[in-house]
This record gives C-alpha cells, structure tokens and sequence, in this order.
C-alpha cells in the first residue's frame, strides 16, 4: 500500500513538473564592447498566443535592431504575470535604459513599477493597460477601441447615405467577452451611434469573441427578429460564425441592403478576417493594429534626446473594405481614410 | 402504474425541471415551439435546443459512468474534445493553418483523433483505477494540459479546414431534415444503452460505485471498472470534440469545450444523480443537459442582455437542485403529514 502511495506521489510530481517545465525564457543577448554606444531596452510581452501577438513581437524587434542603435533584451512571459514581474527585476539589475512591458494582466504592478521608476529606468507601457497610479509609468500607447468603433459606425453611416438607403436600419450587436476593454470601447461607441442615427437595435449579447458563440447567438436571434439587416461583430472570429448562422437561416451576406442582403462590420483585420473582406462577406473591417515597433522606438529616441512624451497616446489605425463607395470616414471633425482592400495588399500585410 | 408511482421515480423531477424550463416561454415567447423548413431543414428553437445540446448530453454520458464508478469527477472532459479537435483538423489540413482540400481522408483522422481521445482516457484510467489518485486529481493533470498539447498542435493558432465534407458532422447531411450531432448523440444513447443493458457493465459500476471493496470480494474487479469508465468518457469526450469543430471547421483550443466540464457534472446533477457515486441514471443526465441548453436556448429567446444571463441562469439551476434534495422532500412530507394530522385533530376536536 505504502510503496503505491509513493508511486502516486512521484507521478504526480513528474506530471507537474511536466507541467511547469516550461517556465519564463529570456534570451539575454551577450552585453558586449558596443554597450556604450547602444540604448538597451528591456521587452516584456504576454506570449506568443496568437498571430497578432507574433507581429508585435516581430514589430519591435525588426526597429529596437542593433542597425537602429538598440540593445534589446526580450522577454516571453507566456502569459504568466510573475514571468512577467520577474523580467521586469532583471532588466532593473541589469541596468537597462528603458523598460517596455505589454502588461498580461491589469492590476498588481505597483510594485514593480515603484522598483523601475525608484532605480530611475524609464518605463513605457504597450497594448494593454495597468491600473497602477500613472506617476508610476513615462507613458502609455495602446489601441482606441472606442475610436475603432465610431469608425466602424462612421462607414456604416456613410455607406448608407452613398448607397441613399432610405429604409429601417435594424441592427445587432455581437459584443466581445464581458468586461474586455476591446467590448467596452466598441460596444460604447455602438451604443452612442445607434441613438443618433436613430438605428433600431434588436439585440445586442456576446459572442465571447469565438466563432462557436458568435453563430449560436445569432441563431437565436434570426429565429426571434427576421428583419436584421445590419450586424455589428466585435471581432472577426465572431463575424464568420455569424455569416453561418445567417447563411443556415436561409438569408444572404452582402452589401445590397436594397436586395434583402445583411451587412456585416467587423474588427481586428486578421488574415482570416480580412479574407471574408475581400470577398464581400465583411463590408468593412476596421484594424486593431499590432505594429507597435516604430512608434515605441521613436518614443525611446524622444526620451534619449531629452524630450518628453504625452502619457497617454493611441497607435494609428486603418480601416479596409473592398467596396470603392466609402473612401473615407469623419470621427468627431477628424477625417481618417478608409484602404480600398485588394489581395496585393492582403498579401504584403504580416499577419 | 398508478399516479402516485411515476411521481415517486426518481426521473420526474428531472424531467419535471426541464417541461418547466421549456413552458416559461409559452408566456414569453409563445413561437417558441414552431418548428418550419427552411433550406430542407427543420429551423425554430426546439431544433436548436437538440441540436446545440449535442456535445453536452454525449459528454454527460461519459461523466455519469465516471462519477457512478469513482464517486468522483472527470474535469479533463473540456481539454480532451480540444485535444482531439486539434488532432483532427490538423491531420486534415496538413499541419496548414487553414486549408481549402483535404490532406486525409475524413474518417481516418476522425478515428485518429478519437484514437487519441481513448490514450487520454487510458492515462485518466490508469491514474485513478491503478495509482488510486482521487478523480479530480488525477484529471486536472489532463485538464491543464490537454488543451496546453492542443495549443501546440496548432502551433498557437485557429487551424481553419474550409472543405464542405468536414462541415457535415456539425450541420445538416446531405439534405437530412434534422443536424448530424442529433443522430450522433441518438447512435451514442443507444450503443451506451446496449451496452449497459447486455454486458452487467452497469450493474458493475453501481456495484463498485457503492461499495468498492464489497465489489471486490465479491468477485469484481474495481479497477477495471473504473479504467473502462474514465476510457469511454474520454472517447465520449473526443466525439463531442470531433462535433465541436466541425461545427466551426476550425480548432479553436482555446475555447473549444471550455468550461464544458462544469456543465457536464451540472447535467449529471440536475439528472438526480449523487456525485458521491452509485446508483446513477443515464437518462436523468441527459434531461440534465437538455434542461441546461434549453435554459440557454430560453434565455437566448427572451433576448435577455448577456450582462444578466449568468444570474439568471443561477437562479433556475439553483431552484432546480434544491427542488431534487431528498432533504427537503423529506422536510415537505414531514410538513404536509403534520398540517393534516393537525387538520384532522381539529376536525375531531370540533
């Protein structure tokens, strides 16, 4: 009996030890004669979790090159937050210049933030946000979501009047996963532009950012309202479940709404995504771009030549459809362009 | 059989939940219960409710032999449909991340990835028959890392199979009125059920269910029971995982089957099962996973905001277990003898 309660013991512990063997990896790069000359940055990024992840991280290294005059120390966290913490403690002791971190998760960096700005290396926070008091950090760039909706919003506007479509707008929201900031925003700036366009919103639930909820809450509501001509998915993952359901309900994706044809906005510009715009399924799909590199290095390069950064700064971001009528869109008095997709352009886009 | 008889088996209160779950919409949404054509196939909410309940009722299958057997959960169930999701897409496209022909034949990467289902349940089986490792102990090794080996297998991405074949798993075959996962899970009940009924398997899991060692003296082998259990809820697992992706042609490991585990022992539960193992009824736990789909189904219908769908949901699952508690049914007898005995001395006392 004794010898089997080890036995379990030990498979047990081999098991986890399987488990948790793939811990943090930094790759140091050597620190050689050229230090002086080179601005040494430390990166800390979530993971490696989806292709837009992988773009950023390849974003950053391609302009934080040795060509361009940096030292980059980068850093995979794997989505563990005391990976994350633990590199952020390295990059102190090693003394580097700069700190960038794509936080995972929002809360619990006080400390670490207090331990960066008390050894006086400048911090810069990407993508995501901390909720940490912002006299801890120089500066924050990351994603309007809200303004990805008002575009998003904007070219339905516009699309409707450049096709003079006079009839009901009668529209659906697919909101992302609760409590995401990405829904927040997008579901903020649907809410407010439904009311002043007088939109006839027949529902709006979420489709938790999957294609399998996507399709399955749409189904429901095709069966509940067989008038929806319009429908607002947070993401494109989202997008693809909702043509389905669409499509199994006997009804045609498109852009005529004049046709009986349903609209379909998205967001975040996958490849995938941006595919299904190419074809006409997608009417326009508005970008979450994850192309931080240029925009941080110009940031280092500010701070190197003693300037000083606004806080708080949103990256550029696009918009593409592959119908010609909409070439541009107005967001509070600011006119933002809108790419006319081709498959050259689908094919030069890195993720 | 009398009234009085059908109202004592244990299946009704069950089955009482879910008539109540589906009549809530006669007042709300009274087309509920329309069912029309459209494109050949059978369209309205009741299909719905068959069809989405699929995975959820194969699974629950699975978990209530685990749970009748060991007296414990099966949590891996979520990780082990990702698992097999990705081992077929990923067999079909080739390794692409998305693919527009297929690199294998159908049935020969559905049965690999069913083959590796089983090699999931055969390490679940041999930890908690063989190593006697509690259940959910044992399975959160699988938990955690199954959907971690699905990930990589997919090397991190969505593994998208755009081929029409792969899709009929998921939708409707070939022109069939109804979707394909209903005739899977109805194939499904009635293997389980053959199954049960001709080879005493059932009455083995019952047997080792409630008194292990008594299982064994009298000439049963407790371990080879529960390793069987845990082997055809992961095989189980992997065919709701199969289904699963065909629905989206793609593996999404990351969401394929997530959270599925929960409500698969909240489907054996609402069945009028005891998570302490025994006696167990496979058709109470589909009722159970039918009721959880129908509530969501419902839920859809009355176009309720997704902010207030968790709430609600508890409340409804929450009146229906306490409905089934033996303790409260006894304290409801207890009562209604005392109001009549009451009654009746006053009666006489007048």
């Amino acid at each position: 009996m004794k010898t089997k309660a080890l036995a379990a013991v030990l498979w047990e512990l081999l098991a986890i030890g399987i488990l948790t063997a793939c811990g943090s990896s930094t790759e140091y790069a050597e620190v050689g004669a050229e230090e002086d000359s080179l601005i040494t940055v430390g990166f800390s990024q979530v993971g490696a979790e989806s292709d837009w992840r992988n773009s950023c991280t390849n974003s950053v290294m391609e302009a934080f090159s040795d060509d361009n005059g940096f030292n980059l120390i980068f850093s995979d966290a794997q989505q563990k937050q005391e990976n994350q913490i633990k590199a952020v403690r390295d990059f102190i002791s090693q003394d580097v210049d700069y700190i960038i971190i794509d936080p995972i998760t929002e809360s619990g960096w006080d400390q670490s933030l207090k331990e960066a700005s008390d050894a006086g290396i400048p911090v810069i926070i990407v993508d995501r946000r901390v909720d940490s008091d912002d006299s801890l950090y120089t500066a924050a760039i990351g994603s309007d979501f809200e303004l990805e909706g008002k575009k998003a919003c904007a070219y339905l506007k516009a699309y409707l009047e450049k096709t003079s479509y006079k009839g009901e707008v009668n529209i659906v929201d697919i909101q992302g996963t609760i409590g995401a900031s990405a829904t927040i925003g997008r579901s903020k700036a649907f809410d407010d532009a439904a009311k002043e366009n007088g939109w006839n919103v027949l529902a709006q639930e979420t489709g938790e950012f999957t294609q399998a909820k996507g399709q399955e809450v749409m189904e429901s509501i095709l069966k509940r309202h067989d008038n929806v001509n319009v429908v607002y998915c947070e993401n494109d993952n989202e997008a693809f479940g909702v043509r389905d359901a669409i499509e199994a309900a006997g009804k045609k994706v498109g852009t005529n709404l004049k046709r009986g044809e349903i609209l379909l906005l998205s967001f975040d510009t996958t490849r995938a995504g941006l595919t299904e715009t190419l074809n006409g399924t997608i009417l326009v799909n508005t970008e979450c771009n994850p192309l931080y590199g240029e925009r941080l290095a110009s940031m280092v390069r500010t701070l190197e030549e003693g300037g000083t950064l606004e806080k708080h700064t949103y990256i550029e971001e696009n918009q593409y459809s592959a119908n010609e009528l909409v070439k541009s869109v107005v967001v509070d008095g600011t006119t933002y362009p809108v790419t006319l997709l081709t498959q050259e352009i689908l094919d030069e886009r890195p993720y | 059989m009398s009234f009085r008889r059908i109202l004592n088996k244990e299946i009704i209160l069950p089955f009482f939940c879910l008539l109540a779950v589906l009549l809530m919409n006669l007042i709300k949404t009274p087309d509920f219960f329309d069912i029309s054509k459209t494109n050949g196939a059978y369209y309205g909410f009741i299909i719905d409710i068959i069809n989405r309940g699929s995975e959820l009722a194969i699974i629950s299958v699975g978990m209530t032999l685990v749970v009748s057997v060991s007296g414990g959960v099966d949590i891996s169930v979520g990780s082990v449909a990702a698992l097999t999701a990705a081992v077929i897409t990923n067999i079909l496209s080739g390794g692409e991340v998305s693919a527009n022909l297929l690199h294998a034949p159908l049935l020969l990467a559905i049965a690999a990835g069913l083959i590796c289902a089983c090699v999931c349940g055969i390490w679940n089986g041999f930890l908690v028959a063989r190593l006697k490792i509690q259940p959910m102990v044992a399975t959160l090794i699988l938990y955690t890392a199954g959907r971690g080996i699905a990930q990589l297998i997919c090397g991190g991405q969505i593994t998208y199979v755009r081929v029409n074949s792969y899709r009929i798993l998921g939708t409707n075959f070939a022109g069939n009125p109804l979707p394909t996962p209903v005739y899977i899970t109805i194939a499904v009940m009635v293997i389980t059920g053959i199954f049960l009924k001709y080879t005493s398997f059932g009455l083995y899991a019952k047997t080792v269910g409630i008194n292990s060692e008594a299982a064994r003296l009298a000439g049963l082998n407790p371990a080879n029971i529960k390793f069987i259990a845990y082997l055809i809820c992961a095989l189980f697992a992997g065919l709701a995982g199969a289904i699963y992706s065909s629905r989206i042609y793609s593996c999404d490991a990351n969401n394929i089957g997530l959270n599925v585990e929960v409500d698969a022992i909240l489907a054996v539960l609402l069945g009028g099962n005891q998570l302490r193992g025994g006696k167990f009824s496979i058709v109470g736990s589909l009722i159970g996973a039918y009721t959880i789909q129908a509530l969501t189904t419902s839920l859809y219908a009355f176009g309720m905001s997704s902010a207030h769908m968790p709430v609600c949901k508890a409340v409804v699952i929450l009146a229906s277990i306490t409905l089934q508690s033996p303790e409260l049914r006894r304290l409801f007898k207890k009562y209604r003898k005392r109001t009549v005995r009451t009654f009746f001395k006053e009666a006489t006392e007048l």
